[in-house]
């Protein structure tokens, strides 16, 4: 008898396929969307901490000015190269203090041109970055006091300009600045912004502020721990250092922070959380709407079907056999739409993760509540419509137009 | 009242006694039937006549156990319907009546044959089964290659014969039909009474009809006349002016 009132769900939900099409397919945007948001959401999260472990635990930030709302590092005074090299004198327990300096800019070779990243900075920056060379060798001690044109590239700009030419010995242009390639830099691949690190050109820092920048700041100071040395202690020394420099004393604030990888990380993968949490509930509100309109549907249908309900009350059909009927459509409908919801869901997903390069972080919970949510959706507002169509007199249900 | 000669044996099948039934209340109070009694025996074909409003329909309903009475009893055979609850008066719709209503009452996105199995499928009859029975039901009201038709693509004469199907493919002890030629020309109107009058005849079906014309009326053995809730005469055979 279940299997007929089934066949029977089945049957009438195709005899009305407009309006079953219809109720689903609020289901199915609502079951999608959260399933979609919160995996995507979840995987960003993932790669965004699993790159910056990449980076290194041992790696200090140095930059002007606050982070955090309201605050700008555009105000604080940039560092200078006099701030490096006494940071460079005076901390211990240092592998490498690396000054950066960067724009943007074009670099061209012969007809090539492209649009890319420069950066001033000296040897220090290849330790702190953890970054080796693939071939040529880094800047001399007289190309970084002197300002030489001297540059780096990274894997993306040789393969841009120079195709399979060997690069080494060979020029380019970088902002009107003729530089000789020195060295190339080993492929790092995309960043956890998406942004490829690749794409880059190296120079001294003197070089970069001189003939590229014009100026004398610097932007970031990279400070990279000896192993075994604790992170905290070298950023106490650092503050101090700078506080006494920048001329702070007493209970006067930073203008410049200090940060290690793991505040970071904990920032960005908190943000990110968040995020996941706010698509997740956005997309909960859709699936709520595609709730309410299986309720509005299966009410009308009710409705409009009252006469239905007489003609099969008086032709000997009990109350609850076509309360059952009702409700099996409906659970049968909001099934379909939960699953449709979280193939769809999970392709979009899936699709997501294979464009945008980050994991595909199936959260089985949130699958199961989804499909809970659809299912429950289709018995309650299935049933409610249902028992009251059931409870009518056939004959009251019968004069209904 | 029953003066005329009575059947050989009579069984009775439904008996309405003192049954009213009263709508709204105060001085909206409508006494649709004002303490009726009927008897109706097994194998009887029963026309019910009346002015608009006498308390036909309502006559019908409650003896169809479609609706209760407001009081009175009504025993079929021996059961006393007014002691069964909604789902027991449902069996005994689904075992031993069959309605057929005057505007048809067909599933509009049903095909004939689907509406004709639609009772047995509360029965619980298998569908192999229940296709059977739904051709020869159908066949047996003379519509033998229409049964894939939908209701919007049968003539108003087809759509009640589909519905007779539907009420007689059970094989019900009681068929009863409210006003079946109301919507129907005069010739439609004579074969769906012929067929009646088969089924009375051949397969021994207790039929009891609402009409308000005496040609159709002519069919049945026996006449009851209502007026304002009551029965005014119930004889054989006994038109009225
Ligand atoms: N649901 C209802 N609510 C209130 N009054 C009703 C209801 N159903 C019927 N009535 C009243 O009961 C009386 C009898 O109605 P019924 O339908 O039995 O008449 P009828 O003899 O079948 O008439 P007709 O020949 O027009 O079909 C009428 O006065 C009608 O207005
Ligand atoms: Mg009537």
């Amino acid at each position: 008898m279940l299997w007929e009132t089934f066949r029977l769900a089945l049957q009438a939900l195709r005899r009305n396929a407009l309006r079953s099409f219809l109720t689903v397919l609020g289901i199915v945007i609502g079951v999608g969307a959260v399933i979609a948001m919160v995996t995507i959401g979840n995987g960003t999260t993932v790669k965004v901490a699993d790159d910056l472990s990449k980076l290194g635990s041992n790696l200090l930030f140095v930059r002007p000015g606050q982070f955090g709302p309201g605050r700008s590092s555009a105000e604080a005074r940039a560092f200078t190269a006099k701030d490096v090299a006494a940071l460079k004198a005076q901390l211990r327990g240092v592998k490498a203090v690396a000054p950066v300096a960067q724009t943007s800019g074009t670099a061209i070779v012969g007809t090539e041109s492209r649009a890319t990243s420069i950066i001033g900075s000296d040897n220090d920056f290849f330790i702190s970055q953890d970054w080796p060379l693939s071939a040529g060798r880094e800047f001399l001690g007289g190309e970084i006091r002197g300002g030489r044109a001297v540059c780096l590239i990274g894997a993306t700009v040789r393969d841009e300009l120079f195709g399979p030419a060997f690069p080494i010995g060979q020029r380019v242009r970088v902002n009107k600045v003729s530089c000789e390639v020195i060295g190339l830099l080993e492929a790092k691949g995309q960043s956890s912004f998406g942004t490829d690190r690749d794409d880059v050109i190296l120079m001294p820092l003197r070089t970069f502020q001189r003939r590229i920048a014009g100026n004398t700041n610097i932007s970031t100071i990279y400070v990279s721990a000896q192993d075994g040395v604790e992170t905290s202690k070298v950023q106490q020394d650092i503050e101090r250092l700078l506080r006494e420099r920048r001329g702070i004393t007493g209970n006067e604030e930073d203008d410049f922070s200090v940060r290690d990888m793991k505040q970071i990380a904990q920032t960005l993968t908190s943000t990110t959380a968040m995020m996941t949490a706010l698509l997740g509930a956005v997309a909960g509100v859709s699936l709520l709407v595609g709730g309410i309109g299986i309720m509005n549907i299966m009410l009308v249908s009710v409705t409009e079907r009252t006469r239905e309900i007489g003609i099969r009350l008086a032709i000997g059909a009990q109350a609850s056999q076509v309360l059952m009927q009702f409700l099996v459509e409906a659970v049968v409908l909001s099934m379909f739409g939960g699953i449709v919801g979280i193939l769809s869901g999970l392709g979009l997903a899936l699709l997501a993760s294979s464009t945008m390069n980050i994991p595909f972080m199936l959260d089985w919970k949130i699958v199961v509540i989804a499909f809970a949510f659809s299912a429950a959706v289709g018995i309650l507002f299935g049933f409610f419509p249902a028992r009251r169509a059931a409870r009518l007199d056939p004959i009251e249900a019968l004069r209904h137009e | 009242m029953n003066a005329a000669a009575p059947p050989p044996s009579p069984q009775p099948v439904m008996r309405l006694k003192n049954v009213a039934k009263i709508y709204g209340a105060g001085m909206a109070e409508v006494r649709a039937l004002d303490g009726i009694d009927l008897t109706i025996n097994q194998g009887e074909f029963v026309a019910i006549m009346g002015a608009s409003g006498s308390g036909k329909s309502t006559a019908m309903n409650i003896l169809g156990c479609l609706d209760t009475p407001t009081s009175g009893t009504y025993l079929f055979k021996t059961v006393d319907v007014g002691r069964l609850n909604r789902d027991q008066r449902a069996l005994l719709r689904r075992h031993y009546l069959g309605f057929v209503f005057q505007g048809f009452n067909l599933l509009a996105r049903s095909s004939a044959v689907e509406n004709v199995e639609l009772p047995l499928i509360y029965r619980g009859t298998r569908s192999t089964e229940r296709r059977r029975l739904a051709m020869r039901a159908l066949a047996h009201v003379g519509l033998k290659g229409r049964e894939h038709h939908f209701p919007s693509e049968l003539s108003g004469g087809q759509q009640q014969r589909v519905a007779i199907a539907r009420a007689i493919v059970t094989s019900p002890k009681v068929l009863l039909a409210d006003e079946p030629t109301g919507n129907l020309d005069t010739k439609m109107s004579l074969e769906i009474m012929e067929l009646l009058k088969a089924l009375n005849e051949e397969e021994g079906i207790t039929v009891i009809m609402v009409t308000h014309e005496a040609e159709m009326a002519a069919y049945a053995h026996r006449i009851v006349q209502f007026s304002d809730g009551r029965i005014r005469t119930d004889g054989k055979k006994r038109e009225p002016a």
